[in-house]
């Protein structure tokens, strides 16, 4: 399990079954919250896909989460970036 | 006779297989000492008495460890019964724990659910209660009438009303097993189990499944 933290850019490796098909999607996007601990702990990664912004919420553990590459770190001095969703363009930029 | 004495430890969530997220009990069993084999002859019935969590010899009456010493077993906590067959070839000393539950697929578990103290009808019995709007600032929890006039002229039994919540022995049948641990003598139920964490609980074989 790979370090990252909120804030961080990253990419997250689905494994997806469709029928007797398995093949891997990738779910790229900014960390913003990292839920509960042990083996229930999620993390929300948050993108704006064609103008319209979506989330998605992970179990850290799920067997269907193959790979989560770190980007880019974030510097975020908050835990949970909820107020991301408020903002737009350049203002929702993390540096 | 498949049956333990056990720890509820807590919930927690595993993935099987294909990915889906179980919800799981896990409850330490065991290891169950023997403490006491009943049988026809001497008892008027088959039986097992199990002990669990260790204890120390000091905080036992005499008599209490005397019956430790003579099963040669060391002084348990708890102690309880569970008939078994006839034929069951345990005895006093052997010892009982997860691994007996290896070839079964559904459980019965039998807790002490959490005590809610006395509370009142809409919270123990699942009543509506009055009306939030149109004046009823008096009637929000309350029950409403509990019978009816002359005839019968009285309340019948079992009339549900406010009383102690929870508190109380329960069994929750049929819980499926989704993995025993051996070397943590840990067994994995689905779903919930009554009591809180830390208590004791008695796992048996289910009575109507498997």
């Amino acid at each position: 399990m790979p370090e990252f933290a909120v804030g961080d850019a990253v990419k997250v490796h689905v494994r997806i079954q469709e029928g007797n098909n398995v093949r891997t999607q990738i779910f790229s996007g900014t960390v913003i919250a990292r839920d509960g601990h042990g083996a229930t702990e999620t993390f929300t990664v948050r993108r704006i896909s064609y103008g319209e912004g979506v989330e998605k919420v992970f179990p850290i553990h799920a067997p269907a989460v193959e790979k989560i590459e770190v980007e880019r770190q974030g510097s975020v001095r908050r835990a949970k970036l909820y107020y991301a969703r408020a903002l737009k363009g350049k203002k929702a930029k993390i540096t | 006779m498949t049956a333990i004495i056990g720890r509820k430890i807590g919930m927690t969530q595993i993935f099987d297989e294909s990915g889906r997220q179980i919800p799981v009990t896990v409850i330490e069993a065991g290891p169950c000492p023997v403490v006491q084999r009943k049988t026809v002859e001497s008892d008027g019935y088959d039986a097992v008495q199990l002990g669990f969590i260790e204890q120390k010899p000091q905080r036992l009456s005499k008599a209490a460890r005397t019956r430790f010493e003579k099963a040669e077993v060391k002084p348990q906590r708890v102690l309880r019964e569970f008939r078994c067959e006839a034929a069951s070839e345990l005895k006093a000393g052997d010892e009982v724990n997860a691994a007996a539950f290896k070839e079964i697929t559904h459980v019965d578990i039998t807790g002490t659910t959490k005590g809610r103290g006395f509370q009142g009808v809409v919270k123990r019995h699942n009543f509506g209660g009055g009306r939030a709007s149109h004046g009823g600032k008096s009637v929000l929890r309350r029950g409403g009438s509990i019978g009816m006039c002359t005839f019968p002229g009285r309340v019948f039994k079992n009339t549900k009303m406010p009383g102690q919540m929870g508190n109380v022995r329960v069994t929750t049948q049929n819980l499926k097993i989704v993995q025993v641990r051996e070397e943590d003598n840990a067994i994995l139920v689905k779903g919930s189990v009554p009591g809180p964490n830390g208590s004791v609980v008695l796992v048996r074989k289910a009575l109507k499944k498997g």
